[in-house]
């Protein structure tokens, strides 16, 4: 079974383990502090795989491998790609924070990384149950490990074993749903399922309690309400690097794997899920942004703001069937892909922020921390507030067009109910606008409590700022990758 | 490039420049560059004036490119008798704003002038858009200079009112954007509003869109009763800030009404016209009356835009040629008065730092000059003939008499309380005797803040004396306008 096509779709990903292992094992072998070798041979290792991933996805085919058990198309390499840089950024802002918190007496953090990203790539690719399974319990079990990394530390010990209980549970819906939708349809390959379900013949009460434990697994590792309890806790509690590594580039994973599963498995019961998705997205969109007003820790304030960005992803993602009619699927799901896209580019850059402000033996995570940055280092204040605006959706910044995108989809289905959402996501925007301007006001109008200037690594210094730029340019011209996520997701469909 | 994209970039690029390489050990030369990016910015706003043709109400320097092809959006630039002068109006008031703020700004004195250089081009880029969300995009992002703006350099609850500043505009322009969703939707793919101009709407959804509009522009006009905002940011704002926001940024509000509200809704806008005629003249006479009773110099004024604007919207909406070119031609005027008005509160402000009316009185006596210039200022705001104040609001009542004898004797009786809180306040502050030691050490403006008063005077004093240049610009493009309008869209 094993040919040369079915090799091909999986290279990237083939590489991706075997530097994951040379990673481990060289690190053995290091000796200095700050691991830069390591560090050095991760991001180069990264670095081609993210080109890799960028030359498969240009070259725009479609293939399944291994018996469609994975499938290698543009929307998954873009994806995989995006991802990679991501954990590449994670990385390059992660290292001085991890070396001050004795969190590199080891190199695991690398390995770490690499083997979740794997996870990721599995997620992205996967065609079958269980590959899409396997791929998440991989992501998961190296991000437990990833929180549990600071062993000494109380706090990230506990955000660990929350993140750890909640995340099985969420895995075990995820498996048992899986299993009961085996049990109805006789198959664990997406497109077969698809195939049964579109057939009518299969007892509509047994998909359904299937789909209701698929989707609850889902929204637990999209985070969303009423499967959001972790979010805050981990957020808070894991050390700041790894929750940049929670909080990025799984985001495209969770995205993917729901497009995999809802889309192309069960898009025949999408008048199911969709209403689903509506209560979370609702749900999620006011506990979210109201939450989120109340918090004075940063990375607590992030966590429910992250909870209201997944409502707004949830929202472009249903809006693709009207009234059982998927002709606006390709429209409505590269509206969410390119929202994801959108938001981990900004996370990224938000917690660059905070891991550049914390110092040796000092966090920096409340709010009030950043009180006067813009007077200490204005380019950091800028970047923090690109951030905040591209959050809030204000234009010119990437995140004004995605969610111009995911309303426009929401809209475009002429129900009264989808404008009456459409009108309650900005409402719910407005509320979210005032608590990313507060994190502006506290940087550029409240006197700064402490005059130590900024320093940062060069690297640091150099992807922060071209970070931070991207948000920006790419809401000035956002036409190419809007135009990449509509063809990649129509791509996926004809398929 | 196109002369209109100039007009938008150039300021923009001094503004990133000063925010690149601005120190404040530099200030001096931070000062000098933006001086010049704003002059530079001005003058490439004048071959637009030039090269205008009168005849016709076609869009002129059209500049049109692909900008986000996946919803058909364009970079599509134009301008016509309508926006032309709001449009040389910023640039102009810009400079105003750059010598105004000269020494008095000490505190990141780049970033200051950068906020005013990068606002002003994207106040032009929303007077020159042709594309609904190339001017959604404008309209919104105007709001972060200006947050930051009122934010860092305001008074001393310039928090709060930055915040009520950025929150309660959000609030209207968030369900403009559904507006506008809506729109492109209804018209097949397109964010033209060229094209939505000719787009046939049922009535439900014109009302629906009227109200989605209304919702942004009346509360950036501001119009009664959601003008509250606007008292509380000016008093907070640093001079230069307030200048701005009542000389270019309310204007947005009401260019709204006439690029959107009335030709994409022109049935809804006939319907609800005479609701929008009682709203304009609550604010002007009710507001009128609630100017008179300020203690605070800048709250006074803010008022008085307020009621100012009424005029505007009311010219507006009693949909006569009079009327709809004195309402602009108000905008223009409002836009030297104003900024006259708040630039001569932050003359007397840098002194003694008092905005109330009561820590004055007999200016005039220390301060002949600059007292001069006041009155000037004072008499354009009543609208004193031969001043600009005049031209707009004698063209609106004339209008609005030929609507409805009513509506003209009640917008006419605005004269008189525009005249008693202005001149009141002047009397207060200006005339008399003088009892106070601060106005006892005030010395008369310098050389830069001649230059500001100057350049404001004579711009008042020329639209006041000679206002062709300003109408005959307007002439056919408002006809057009109202032309169409006249047209039911209902299919």
């Amino acid at each position: 079974m094993i040919d040369s096509t079915s090799l091909m779709t999986v290279y990237p990903e083939i590489v991706l383990l075997v530097m994951a292992c040379v990673i481990a094992l060289v690190d053995l072998l290091v000796t200095s502090p700050k691991r830069t070798v390591t560090y050095v041979l991760s991001l180069v290792s990264l670095g081609g795989v993210a080109l890799l991933h960028a030359f498969y996805a240009d070259s725009g085919h479609t293939l399944y491998g291994f018996g469609r058990l994975v499938v290698s198309d543009p929307m998954g390499h873009w994806l995989k790609c995006f991802a990679t840089i991501a954990v590449m950024v994670t990385l390059v802002y992660a290292r001085p924070y991890a070396a001050d918190r004795d969190m590199l007496r080891g190199g695991e953090i690398f390995s770490l990384s690499v083997f979740a990203l794997l996870g990721m790539s599995v997620m992205i690719s996967g065609q079958n149950f269980l590959v899409l399974y396997l791929g998440l319990e991989l992501l998961t079990l190296s991000s437990y490990a990833l929180v549990a990394l600071r062993r000494d530390n109380a706090q990230a010990t506990e955000a660990a074993m929350k993140y750890f209980v909640l995340g099985a549970m969420a895995s075990g819906f995820l498996l048992y749903g899986m299993s009961m939708l085996y049990g109805a349809t006789g198959s664990l390959d997406l497109a077969t399922v698809f195939k049964v379900i579109a057939s009518g013949q299969v007892k509509h009460q047994v998909l359904v309690f299937g789909l209701v434990f698929v989707v609850s697994g889902l929204a637990f590792k999209l985070g969303v309400v009423p499967f959001h309890m972790w979010v805050p806790d981990v957020y808070q509690g894991a050390p700041t690097a790894a929750t940049l590594m929670i909080a990025g580039a799984p985001k495209l994973a969770a995205f993917a794997i729901t497009i995999r599963l809802l889309v192309e498995g069960l898009l025949p019961m999408a008048i199911d899920w969709q209403q689903m998705l509506a209560l979370l997205a609702i749900a999620s969109l006011l506990v979210g942004n109201l939450a989120a007003i109340a918090q004075t820790n940063l990375k607590r304030m992030l966590a429910y703001s992250t909870i209201a960005q997944m409502g707004f992803v949830l929202i472009g993602l249903m809006s693709g069937v009207v009234s059982g009619n998927a002709a606006m699927g390709a429209n409505a799901y590269s509206s969410a892909m390119f929202y994801v896209i959108a938001y981990v580019l900004t996370t990224l850059a938000t917690f660059g922020i905070i891991l550049l402000l914390a110092r040796q033996g000092f966090e920096s995570e409340e709010i009030t921390d950043l009180a006067g940055l813009n007077n200490r280092s204005p380019l950091y204040a800028g970047v923090m507030a690109i951030c905040m605006f591209s959050l809030a959706g204000i234009p010119p910044m990437v995140g004004f067009y995605a969610k111009l995108s995911v309303l426009q989809a929401l809209v475009a289905s002429g129900q009264t109910a989808d404008i009456a959402l459409a009108v309650f996501a900005v409402t719910m925007s407005l509320i979210g606008a005032f608590y990313y301007l507060r994190v502006v006001k506290v940087m550029y109008f409240d006197e700064a409590v402490t005059a130590t200037t900024v320093t940062a690594d060069t690297d640091v210094r150099i992807v922060l700022s071209l970070n931070g730029l991207l948000v920006l340019v790419l809401g000035i011209v956002p036409g190419a990758l809007m135009s990449l996520c509509a063809r990649s997701v129509t791509q996926m469909l004809a398929n | 490039m196109g002369m209109l994209s100039l007009a938008i970039w150039t300021p923009i690029a001094f503004g990133i420049v000063l925010l690149a390489l601005g120190r404040d050990e530099q200030a001096q030369s931070v000062r000098w560059l933006s001086l010049v990016g704003a002059i530079v910015s001005f003058l490439v706003t004048l071959p637009l004036y030039a090269g205008f043709k009168l005849d016709t109400a076609e869009m002129q320097f059209v500049e049109k490119a692909s900008w986000i092809e996946r919803f058909n959006v364009n970079y599509h630039l134009g301008v016509d008798g309508i926006s032309l002068w709001l449009i040389i109006l910023t640039a102009f008031i810009n400079v105003v704003v750059i010598i105004a703020g000269w020494e008095v700004i000490t505190r990141k004195v780049n970033q200051y002038m950068a906020a005013f250089l990068i606002l002003s081009g994207l106040m032009i880029g929303v007077f020159s858009a042709l594309d609904g969300l190339l001017f959604y995009v404008f309209f919104e992002a105007t709001l972060i200079p200006m947050y930051l703006i009122i934010g860092i350099w305001g008074g001393p609850n310039k928090i709060y009112a930055a915040f009520k500043f950025f929150l309660y505009t959000l609030l209207g322009s968030l369900l403009t954007l559904i507006a506008l969703i809506f729109l492109y939707i209804q018209s097949g793919g397109s964010f033209d509003i060229a094209t939505w101009h000719e787009l046939p709407l049922s009535a439900t959804a014109q009302n629906f869109l009227f109200f989605a509009f209304f919702a942004a522009f009346a509360v950036k006009v501001p119009m009664w009763p959601v003008h509250t905002w606007l008292p509380d940011v000016h008093v907070e704002a640093p001079t230069g800030g307030s200048a701005v926001l009542a000389a270019i940024m309310l204007k947005l509000g009401a260019y709204g009404f006439l690029r959107f509200s009335m030709p994409i809704a022109p049935d809804a806008a006939q319907e609800w016209g005479s609701f929008m005629i009682v709203l304009s003249l609550v604010a002007v006479i009710y507001v009128g009356l609630v100017a008179m009773m300020q203690q605070d110099m800048k709250k006074l004024v803010a008022y008085s835009s307020v009621a100012h604007m009424g005029f505007v919207t009311l010219g507006f909406f009693i949909f006569n040629p009079l009327g709809v070119s004195g309402g602009l031609v108000q905008m223009i005027a409002h836009g030297f008065v104003s900024a006259g008005m708040f630039l001569s509160i932050g003359v007397l402000y840098d002194r003694v730092h008092s905005r109330e009316i009561a820590s004055y009185g007999g200016v005039v006596n220390t301060m002949p000059k600059f007292a001069a210039f006041a009155l000037l200022f004072a008499m354009a705001n009543c609208g004193l003939p031969g001043t600009a104040g005049f031209v707009g609001e004698w063209m609106v009542i004339l209008g609005a008499v030929k609507f409805d004898f009513v509506v003209g004797l009640l917008a006419a009786s605005a004269l008189i309380f525009g005249a008693a809180y202005t001149l009141w306040m002047f009397k207060r502050v200006y005339l008399g005797p003088v009892t106070n030691d601060d106005v006892k050490e005030l010395t008369d403006i310098n050389a830069r803040e001649f230059t500001v008063m100057a350049l404001l005077a004579i711009a008042v004093l020329y639209m006041g004396l000679y206002p062709k240049p300003f109408t005959d610009v307007m002439e056919v493009s408002v006809a057009n306008l109202l032309e169409h309008v006249a047209v039911s869209k209902l299919p």
